[in-house]
């Protein structure tokens, strides 16, 4: 088995009342596109947050590449490797392309001075890889002036730009344009040709059928079912599985869904 | 839609980049402080050229300006981060209180000093703490900070103010204030100096990066990994240090501690920020244009007496002056959510 980039193990998130995740265990292999499906409400949005770091879990492990971490935060997921494009994008739309870029890492020489000229540079060679030639096509643009598309451009890049391990995507494709999509799946495809790990959330899913290696499906906080991709044999059974989910809380099994088994790393 | 409108002059295709006119979009905020400047001591000059075109007015304004300053160039960053500290006069007043007394005391002036920005820095660690640990309005907690310590200070010296005589050729005193040959004052070079080091620090260093994007939106900045909460708390402790800087080269003017210190820069201070095209909504802002208000607040006063009004008119013109300049910055961009 190829090497696990991050695993949750029986983790368990709750604001007040409502275990938004319970008792999760989840893991991403190197160089494989993980979609992760589940109705709303169903945990997707917290799972992605803990993997960011943005919410800490309440209980339950996370280890990166065979190791326990603890004291599990954003700066510590960015550290470990793992980038993430949110769903709301998380930039700064008074600011600058550049800025948006490099937002918590910044590029920086002695003293904590930021090396200007480099940032410029590598924010320029970044969006024209992901093929950003819009017409404001200038890293000091405010982000404000950008389309949904472009910002959507300027998020990736920015988990592009440290040669991440594992890139979490959620929702890319929301409000996004066909074509823009189309430009979404391609980097999908080329992150993985690098043998990276992708995470890849979507309420579409056809799109998430024709982009996963490996399907995870969450419903009310948990996991209820996984499968890879060559045991599902449609998007139409992945979905008859999810409706199957949302009426009687566990999968009808005749196609190649299945209940997550335990796994020792 | 309005928000193409402030993007239309860059829409060309710009694949060669004209650096002049970046630098000029870049700092148009301070560019437009800049203009405001100009108009208005231009103004000043007509109404009464034998005033303002001696230097003895420029030289004596430049004697309290630095003061100002110290305090500006903090506040650009507390506003920067979408709060508000309305604790720093009595923090000023607090701090060169400290000042005063342990010079008073006959320690050597240096020791005062440390004395002073410890207390300054130490005031707006608790002003960052009750705010961001505690969740509080920073506009409501400051304002309590402010009546607070202006009661310390009332406690402590029950109304009297402390000479410092002893301060004058000492190698503090013309260190910091002390005479020169230029005839500019010296508080003046080392006001210069702490703008270029806020300008620095807000621009060119990965803190301002930071205090722009908390400032802006401070959900991303916390899931891209910054930590909020620090910066938050650090701009507040910056600002405990300004006020603390400038209660002691508030000292240095006449080398007499009065326990009113302070008092009078609250309201000005601000409309100073404003003024120099920092807005109220956090993101965006401009040191040097705080410097710039600063300066054009402070010649407010001189330039209405010296056109001959009496000085009820002040408040009147202090009040147009800054309510023309925001109309003013308005054109600099608009808010985008």
């Amino acid at each position: 088995m190829s090497e696990r980039i991050i695993e949750l193990r029986h983790v368990t998130k709750s604001f007040g009342s409502v275990n938004a995740v319970e008792n999760v265990s989840l893991h991403v292999e190197r160089g494989e596109v993980l979609g992760l499906i589940g109705d709303n409400g169903a945990g997707k949005s917290t799972l992605i947050k803990i993997l960011a770091g943005v919410h800490k879990p309440d209980s339950g492990e996370i280890w990166v590449k065979g190791r326990q971490v603890t004291g599990w935060n954003a700066a510590k997921s960015r550290d470990s490797g793992i980038e993430t494009v949110f769903q709301d994008r998380a930039l700064a739309v008074n600011q600058s392309i550049v800025r948006n870029i490099f937002m918590g890492r910044e590029l920086t020489g002695p003293f904590g001075l930021i090396r200007v000229r480099k940032q410029l540079e590598e924010a320029d060679r970044l969006m024209r890889e992901i093929g950003f030639t819009s017409k404001v096509f200038n890293p000091k643009s405010l982000v404000a002036t950008l389309s949904g598309g472009e910002r959507q451009g300027v998020a990736i890049a920015r988990a592009l730009y440290n040669q991440a391990d594992l890139i979490v995507l959620d929702e890319p494709t929301t409000a996004l344009s066909l074509m823009e999509t189309q430009k979404v799946f391609t980097f999908i495809q080329n992150v993985r040709a690098q043998g990276r790990s992708i995470v890849f959330i979507g309420h579409n899913i056809y799109h998430v059928y024709d982009i996963a290696d490996r399907f995870v499906i969450l419903d009310r906080g948990t996991v209820v079912a996984e499968a890879r991709k060559a045991e599902v044999p449609s998007a139409e059974s992945l979905i008859a599985d999810m409706q199957s989910i949302a009426r009687t809380g566990h999968v009808a099994n005749e196609v190649g869904l299945h209940t997550p088994v335990e796994t020792p790393a | 839609m309005a928000t193409v409108s402030s993007t239309a002059g860059q829409s060309a295709p710009t694949r060669q980049r004209n650096p002049l006119r970046e630098f000029f979009f870049d700092n148009r905020r301070a560019f437009s402080a800049l203009a405001i400047l100009i108009v208005m001591l231009t103004i000043f000059y007509l109404a009464n050229p034998d005033v303002f075109g001696n230097p003895t007015t420029y030289r004596s304004v430049f004697l309290t300006l630095p003061v100002a300053i110290f305090l500006v160039v903090p506040s650009v960053f507390v506003v920067t981060t979408g709060e508000v500290d309305l604790s720093f006069p009595s923090t000023m007043g607090f701090a060169a209180y400290g000042f005063a007394l342990a010079v008073d005391a006959g320690y050597d002036p240096f020791i005062g000093f440390i004395i002073a920005l410890i207390m300054g820095a130490f005031i707006g660690t608790i002003n960052g703490i009750l705010i961001v640990y505690f969740n509080l309005s920073s506009l409501v907690t400051t304002l309590g900070m402010n009546f607070l310590l202006r009661g310390l200070i009332n406690i402590g010296a029950e109304g009297f103010s402390i000479a410092l005589p002893e301060l004058r050729d000492t190698f503090f005193y013309n260190l910091l204030a002390g005479p020169n040959e230029i005839g500019v004052p010296t508080q003046m070079f080392w006001a210069i100096l702490f703008v270029l080091g806020g300008w620095v620090l807000y621009n060119r260093h990965r803190f301002g990066a930071r205090v722009h994007c908390v400032g802006d939106n401070p959900d991303s900045a916390a899931e891209m990994g910054i930590n909020v909460k620090r910066i938050r708390v650090s701009v507040f402790v910056f600002m405990g240090i300004g006020a603390a800087l400038a209660g002691v080269f508030s000292v240095l003017v006449n080398t007499v501690w009065w326990p009113t210190s302070g008092d009078g820069y609250l309201l000005t201070n601000l409309a100073a920020v404003f003024v120099g095209g920092t807005p109220t909504w956090g993101g965006v802002g401009t040191v040097v244009g705080g410097a710039l208000g600063a300066v054009i607040v402070a010649f407010i006063e001189p330039g209405i007496l010296a056109a001959g009004m009496s000085g009820f008119y002040t408040q009147f013109f202090n009040g147009l002056i800054i309510m023309l300049s925001i109309v003013g910055h308005r054109f600099n961009g608009r808010r985008y959510r």
